[in-house]
């Protein structure tokens, strides 16, 4: 059973999706670097369950869920 | 002064085989007087099994080396008889810190689960081991033990053959050939006698140069291991400072890859490094530089007919995690015993298959740790950098990310969870315990449960009655019964009975769980043991 929510979970996807831009705004792009590898970390963290976190790899490099 | 490591311990002595017309036979050859030849050689001769120990040099390992000892070993030099002389000299150490740039992120606690006789770890430089090491041989020779060492001796030529190897010697004088009945490889991760025979020792390279120093030094350090992530003093690269006996710190630089190793090495680069990362003020002497790379590597077989190896001879790990020597003392550990039933027409020649099912699994786990210790300290690629630098720097203020920092997972024993040697389980009964692992201790009032253990096949019945003696095979078997009484702390109980009143535990000599059962079955037992001899 898939463990990844692939359907829209967020609310207000637009204020979201700015709210990420703007966590970038004026960085360079080793800041940017950091804050996304230390950004994945936290979130990994939050989901913890590894099905769904290996679903979210795959998903990342284009490979089809299961 | 001369130092231990100055002074040859076991010199040159012409052997009365160098004189005879026909090569000599032996028993058991030991190639290798380091801690795993040693040891193995005092497994045999408390076995009394006759046993050579070959080495091509004279004297203990010249500088600290190896410098951890975990719990385990120190079980098993316990086993042997040279477990106290190696903690009374030893450091105890339980405290790490973790820095990051210019600060600390977090400290950790080792203090291992209490009611072990031994703790989980003490930091004891190679020579000090290998002298005691030496030391117990010189003790079980004054009591008549047939064990030999011979210094300058070193093995030039090899022919295997079924029922046996013969071997061409070089010494200061001529040079002569001697026959082995069996024939244990503990020569080191450059194995004369793995390339003699032609083996090969496939693994991963890592490029890069680490600079270990040992310095003498009265400093105000606290006698904990600080591991440094990219430190000021040593940018972009890692550290190391961790305290030995005799005011002898190990300090370890990590230089990276496209150095001249010769010059890194000379006291005018090297003292300015450690004054950097020590502080102007502190004085302090070098007492061994080396630079080192590595590699995680094992041969594809331990056991080829007569000729065994163990320790870096089979497999070489990274130094992260402390799991080189250590494992090569479990490698023996599990060897001696099954070798003596070998020999002894009690047990199939397969049973030493099972050394390499046992000990190749055990070698997989120890280079899957040490290399990704080795892969988060010294990250291959821009993503894995930011990665650990993130880990890192999280680290500092969430607990999540601390397992996630990787500065070297020390050494734990293996459990044989695959072994074609493992009997009956419960499992209803603690998993800690479960068949293939090695018996946990327990305090038992004034002494240690480990303490009777070892050295034979045992039954040991907790809250159950066992007979105190069973013949199995032609294998002896003994009996020990321990009650609730025995146990006022409770971690037998915990350790060995979890929910349940009574249970009986068969024990391979090395200490390991070969089966389970909740209460006595003379039948079952009989299955076990032939099982565990490797007639299963």
């Amino acid at each position: 059973m898939t463990q990844l929510i692939t359907t829209p979970n967020i609310e207000g996807p637009d204020d979201f999706y700015a709210e990420l831009i703007a966590l970038h705004a004026g960085r360079s792009v080793e800041e940017s670097e950091a804050i996304n590898a230390r950004l994945i970390l936290l979130l990994c963290n939050h989901i913890g369950d590894r099905q769904a976190l290996r679903e979210a790899f795959a998903a990342a490099q284009g490979e089809p869920t299961p | 002064m001369q130092k231990i490591f100055e002074t040859p311990l076991y010199p040159y002595q012409r052997s009365p085989d160098q004189d005879r017309p026909a090569p000599a036979r032996h028993a058991v050859v030991v190639v290798g007087a380091g801690p795993v030849g040693l040891a193995a050689a005092i497994d045999l001769a408390l076995n009394d099994i006759p046993v050579l120990v070959l080495d091509e040099n004279d004297k203990v390992s010249f500088g600290s080396r190896a410098i951890c000892f975990a719990k385990r070993p120190l079980e098993i030099l316990d086993r042997l008889g040279c477990g106290e002389r190696m903690v009374e000299k030893g450091v105890q150490w339980r405290l790490g810190k973790v820095f990051f740039r210019d600060k600390q992120v977090y400290a950790f606690d080792l203090q291992p689960q209490a009611g072990h006789k031994r703790p989980a770890f003490i930091n004891l430089q190679q020579y000090h081991l290998e002298q005691r090491l030496v030391e117990r041989v010189r003790e079980l020779q004054r009591r008549g033990r047939n064990i030999e060492i011979r210094g300058l001796n070193c093995v030039t030529g090899l022919e295997a053959r079924e029922d046996g190897v013969t071997l061409r010697i070089s010494t200061p004088e001529e040079p002569y050939e001697l026959e082995a009945d069996w024939l244990i490889a503990c020569d080191g991760a450059g194995s004369l006698i793995r390339s003699l025979m032609g083996l090969d020792f496939v693994g991963r390279a890592f490029e890069d140069n680490f600079l270990i120093a040992d310095v003498v030094m009265d400093a105000p350090f606290p006698t904990e291991r600080w591991f440094w992530f990219d430190p000021p003093f040593n940018k972009g690269q890692s550290a190391l400072l961790h305290k030995q006996p005799d005011g002898v710190w190990r300090i370890d630089l990590q230089l990276g890859w496209n150095i001249d190793r010769e010059k890194e090495k000379a006291p005018e680069r090297v003292i300015p490094r450690l004054k950097a990362m020590l502080g102007e003020e502190v004085k302090f002497e070098l007492e061994w530089v080396s630079i080192y790379t590595f590699q995680c590597r094992r041969m594809a077989k331990f056991r080829h007919g007569r000729a065994l190896f163990a320790g870096d001879a089979a497999h070489q790990v990274s130094p992260f995690g402390a799991r080189g020597a250590n494992s090569g003392f479990q490698d023996t550990d599990n060897l001696v015993w099954k070798l003596k039933l070998v020999r002894d027409g009690l047990a199939p020649d397969a049973l030493l298959d099972s050394y390499d099912d046992e000990r190749v699994y055990a070698a997989d786990e120890n280079i899957l740790n040490s290399t990704r210790s080795t892969d988060f300290i010294t990250p291959k690629s821009p993503a894995s950098r930011a990665f650990r630098d993130a880990a890192l720097d999280l680290s500092g203020r969430f607990p999540f990310a601390r397992p996630l920092v990787n500065s070297g997972r020390l050494s734990v024993p293996a459990v044989y969870d695959q072994s074609p040697l493992n009997g009956d389980d419960d499992p209803a009964l603690p998993r800690v315990t479960r068949p293939g692992a090695p018996a946990p201790d327990a305090p038992l009032g004034k002494s240690w449960l480990l303490d009777p253990l070892g050295g034979r096949f045992q039954l040991l019945g907790i809250g159950a009655d066992v007979p105190h003696r069973l013949e199995i095979e032609g294998v002896e078997v003994e009996g020990l019964v321990l009650r609730a009484g025995d146990d006022p702390s409770g971690a037998l109980a915990d350790r060995y009975l979890g929910p349940a009143r009574q249970a009986v535990y068969l024990l391979r000599p090395d200490q390991h769980v070969a089966a389970r059962w909740m209460s006595y079955d003379e039948s079952k037992v009989r299955v076990a043991l032939a099982r565990a001899i490797g007639k299963g």
